[in-house]
């Protein structure tokens, strides 16, 4: 049934424009796998490639031992799930979740306990009569997935399933969608640009920019270790610095040293480096200690306090949206107040270093 | 990475569809067109290479004076239809007018009446021996200025026509969201500023796309200038009397005539499309603009205004109405009413009302099928062979009537394919013309469909030919429908093609009203024009019903 997926050195043109040079991904079966990345960068397309609606010029995709690239999307056996859900607007709820059983083998009876029970498993069996337009977009999204499951696809495919819904629905849809497809156990690709909806629903994220998978692993891994500072900045925020990497110690500009201890090993190589720190990383130091940072802009969030700092001197890497520090109210003794200074320890053991140019993970430092 | 195209794998269903729809473009559009162009260039003694036709009609007054005469009248037409059109779309849309609903009707009744009623009805109202002449003249002692020649075209082509730019008008006046004026009030501008500042700028691409509209239906007309033009000669009434005269060898003038126009109207459409695509916008409203009271005095100038408009253009249907209920001694009226006339041509032409309602129905089918075909090619499965065939569905639009005629005519009286004479020429007249409603209509309501209904029913195992009925032909429905009444109502009004193309036994009712108006046989013409009339309004209700009262897309 549920089947494994793996893209190898696939190629995806538009007339000259290259969309995607080449690219390798195997999900296993079962697995709920999400394509983040900001828009623009192919994760809808590999997403449409998969499906059959986009043709694949390099290249093979296979669901499980089988080739699919000369397969056309309707013998693929997918389910899908659109953006803006395509309900068929002239069909009953149950006729559209019918209507895919319809092109396969299968007696009537089965063909309505299926129904009955997927529709009872998103829980629109009440509607089931209704025509789309009366359904609201929670509900109509219910429909999208019960459509797309009741065949029993071999891979199940979500392009941002969620984006036109608001922000309440979203996370308890982002739950539903979980929750059924754990009980279906079904082989998932997730297309989303939402960091936080990738973090919370997936078992491995695929990063990807430009056509290219910057990191695959689990939302944990690659929020803890990023593996570029374009994963570093786009999964969460990372404040980055400029630092030298020497004897075990890892200096930043303004003068601060952090002893990295044995998250350096012997062999990594020494120099210029870029340094990634979490707002939530820093911890408060003595003044003389630590790096020395002015408060910009004070923002209590409830359970944080958010900082936008600014320090005096070019430690910090261009192109920096904000440098941030988030203080843990329940610990705070003080907030500050714009103006005033304070000074930032980072922790040797969260702390990310890249490579100078900011591309790569500094090999044999830290994870 | 949103891309709006299906992929096609290469010989799927609708590659075997684009394949023979190109097939019939090929035969029954391009091939006359060229023929059309050859025919032209062809020498009637010797059958050799000439340039004497195009010669001949610059070097002789008479002839390039028509095309002088149709500048001049269809430019009147063009500014007046768009000065009349344009501000009382602004009225209806923005202010409250009494009775707005019957007043769109009767705009849309007189506009799709049959193209030479007004023509012939203002003739009988201020002709020689017009009743509105005969009143000045015996008692107020007073003469009447001519109604034939330039000033008669001007008047019934602007009073048939400036529907178009206020039907337009009013679409796009539709779209445009009440905030965009809200904003500009509330950054000081005056209710007349916001006139010139905002309104009138959204809506001028529209503005253009009417008036040349109407442009191209002024340049186009053949029975409004042949019955009221008189001296006044215009290049289709010259094409049509150069080509049924019967000297021999002026059918390859007349293909120099028509080639010229074929020029002209593609010059002036493309010059039009570069300046509206310049500047146009894409609006969507939300909330569109709500009437709001006009102070009494000015109120009582608008409803003037339209309501004089409108009973000026609706004049030509009740007067043919009225005529068509009098008593006849022969081709005169008599005083008393009766229902004589209707008896003659239930008698003598009864198969010019079958042959309109056959060949109308058989061309609405061909049009239909082959509008969703085409409309679902050109935007869905967009190639070089579909955008080919798309642009030359826009032919029609800017080829004048007369010239199609003699196009089909020139390329099918001879073998490979004889067509001239038969029904089948008419019928391909007819869908030829007026493919271009249902085409538009169905592409437009295909841009609302997303593809990924579509692809929704792919991935779960349809095919795309399947899905192609089972989905999307069903969704485009309501478009189609739309588009097809229109594309009917045009149908069996159309006279210029089929004057050229009938015989004794295909004459449709236009071509014997046109021929018993020729004939001075005034009643039975009536007779004929209210049996139209009352089809076109029946339609129409019936399109109004299924589109729900929406405004007509043209």
């Amino acid at each position: 049934m549920s089947v494994s997926i793996h893209v190898a050195n696939v190629v995806k043109q538009y007339g000259p424009v290259t969309i995607i040079p080449d690219l390798s991904v195997d999900i296993d079966n079962g697995e709920f796998f999400t394509l983040l990345g900001p828009s623009g960068c192919g994760k809808t397309t590999l997403l449409r490639m998969i499906a059959g609606f986009n043709s694949i010029e390099g290249g093979t995709i296979r669901f499980g031992d089988q080739v699919i690239n000369a397969i056309p999307a309707h013998k693929r056996n997918i389910g899908m799930v659109f953006q803006n859900y395509a309900i068929f607007p002239h069909l009953t709820v149950r006729k559209n979740v019918e209507y895919g059983l319809q092109f396969r083998d299968i007696a009537k009876t089965e063909i309505a306990t299926r129904v009955d029970d997927i529709l009872k498993t998103v829980r629109i069996e009440e509607y089931q009569d209704r025509l789309p337009e009366r359904l609201s977009g929670g509900q109509q999204q219910r429909v999208a997935l019960a459509r797309a499951i009741v065949v029993h696809p071999s891979v199940l495919l979500m392009d941002e399933p969620l984006s036109n819904l608001d922000a309440k629905l979203r996370v308890e849809m982002r739950g539903a969608i979980r929750d059924i497809q754990k009980k279906v156990g079904i082989t998932t690709v997730y297309v989303t640009h939402d960091q936080e909806e990738a973090l919370c629903i997936s078992d491995r994220i695929a990063v990807m920019r430009e056509g290219v998978i910057q990191q695959i692993g689990a939302p944990q891994a690659i929020y803890a270790r990023p593996a570029n500072t374009f994963v570093a900045t786009f999964i969460g925020h990372s404040n980055l610095f400029n630092a030298t990497l020497s004897g075990g110690a890892l200096r930043f500009a303004p003068g601060y040293a952090c002893n990295m201890g044995d998250h350096v090993r012997a062999d990594a190589q020494g120099g210029a480096v870029v340094a990634g720190v979490r707002p939530e990383e820093f911890h408060l130091s003595a003044p003389g200690e630590g790096l020395p940072a002015r408060v910009v802009k004070t923002t209590f969030l409830g359970r944080y306090v958010n900082y936008e700092l600014a320090f005096t001197d070019a430690s910090l890497l261009p192109d920096q949206a904000a440098i941030e520090f988030s203080q843990d109210v329940g610990t705070a003794k003080k907030v500050f107040e714009p103006g005033e200074t304070i000074h930032l320890g980072v922790n040797p053991e969260k702390i990310n270093v890249f490579s100078a140019d900011g591309r790569s993970m500094m090999r044999g430092v830290a994870s | 990475m949103k891309i709006a195209r299906l992929s096609s794998s290469p010989r799927d269903f609708w590659f075997w569809t684009t394949l023979g729809i190109a097939a019939l473009f090929l035969v029954f559009l391009v091939y006359p067109l060229f023929s059309l162009f050859a025919s032209s260039f062809v020498d009637p003694e010797t059958g050799g290479f000439t340039l004497a036709h195009y010669a001949q009609f610059f070097k002789k007054r008479y002839y390039y004076r028509a095309l002088l005469n149709s500048m001049s009248v269809t430019a009147c037409v063009t500014v007046l239809a768009v000065l009349i059109g344009a501000p009382m779309a602004y009225l209806t849309s923005a202010f409250q007018i009494r009775g707005k609903r019957f007043v769109d009707v009767l705009i849309i009744i007189s506009m799709l009446s049959p193209p030479f009623i007004g023509a012939y009805s203002w003739i009988l109202l201020g002709g020689r021996s017009g009743v509105i002449t005969t009143f000045v003249s015996e008692y107020l002692g007073l003469k009447m200025p001519t109604i034939y020649g330039f000033t008669g075209i001007l008047l019934v082509l602007t009073l048939k026509l400036y529907p178009f730019v206020y039907l337009y008008v009013s679409g796009a006046l539709k779209s445009i969201d009440v905030s965009l004026s809200e904003a500009a009030e509330s950054l000081g501008c005056d209710p007349i500023k916001k006139v010139f500042t905002i309104i009138l700028p959204l809506v001028t691409p529209t503005v253009l796309a009417g008036g040349l509209l109407v442009f191209m239906n002024a340049l186009a007309d053949f029975g409004t200038p042949m019955l009221i033009g008189e001296g006044f000669v215009v290049m289709p009434v010259l094409i049509y009397s150069e080509f049924v005269s019967e000297m021999g060898g002026e059918a390859n003038f007349a293909a120099a005539l028509a080639a010229l126009m074929v020029v002209l109207t593609c010059l002036i459409f493309l010059g039009q499309k570069y300046v509206v695509n310049k500047k146009s916008f894409t609006m969507s409203a939300l909330r569109p603009m709500k009437p709001n009271t006009l102070a009494p005095v000015p109120s009582a100038f608008a409803h003037l205004f339209i309501y004089l408009l409108v009973f000026l253009s609706i004049i030509p249907q009740l007067t043919v109405i009225y005529t068509s209920f009098m008593k006849v001694n022969g081709v005169v009226f008599t005083s008393g009413y009766s229902l004589d006339s209707y008896r003659i041509i239930f008698d003598k032409l009864g198969t010019a009302i079958t042959n309109t309602y056959v060949y109308g129905l058989a061309a609405i089918v061909i049009i239909v099928l082959l509008g969703m075909f085409i409309a679902y090619l050109a935007t869905r499965r967009r190639n070089l062979i579909t955008s080919l065939i798309d642009t030359f569905t826009m032919f029609p639009y800017i080829i004048p009537g007369s010239v199609l005629g003699i196009t089909l005519l020139l390329a099918f009286n001879k073998p490979p394919i004889v067509l001239s004479g038969t029904a089948m020429i008419i019928i391909l007249a007819f869908v030829v013309r007026r493919l271009p409603y249902t085409l538009r209509s169905s592409a437009a309501i295909l841009y609302q469909i997303s593809p990924s209904v579509e692809e929704a029913s792919i991935s779960l195992g349809c095919s795309p030919m399947k899905t192609f009925f089972k989905v999307t032909a069903i969704m485009m429905l309501p478009g189609v429908m739309a588009g097809a009444i229109l594309s009917w109502i045009t149908v069996i009004n159309e006279l210029s093609a089929s004057v050229i193309l009938y015989t004794g036994g295909t004459r449709t009712m236009s071509v014997s009203i046109y021929t018993e108006v020729i004939r001075a046989s005034y009643g039975t013409a009536a007779a004929l024009s209210s049996i139209l009339t009352l089809t076109t309004i029946v339609s129409l209700m019936i399109f109004f019903k299924l589109t729900g009262g929406k405004e007509l897309a043209l």
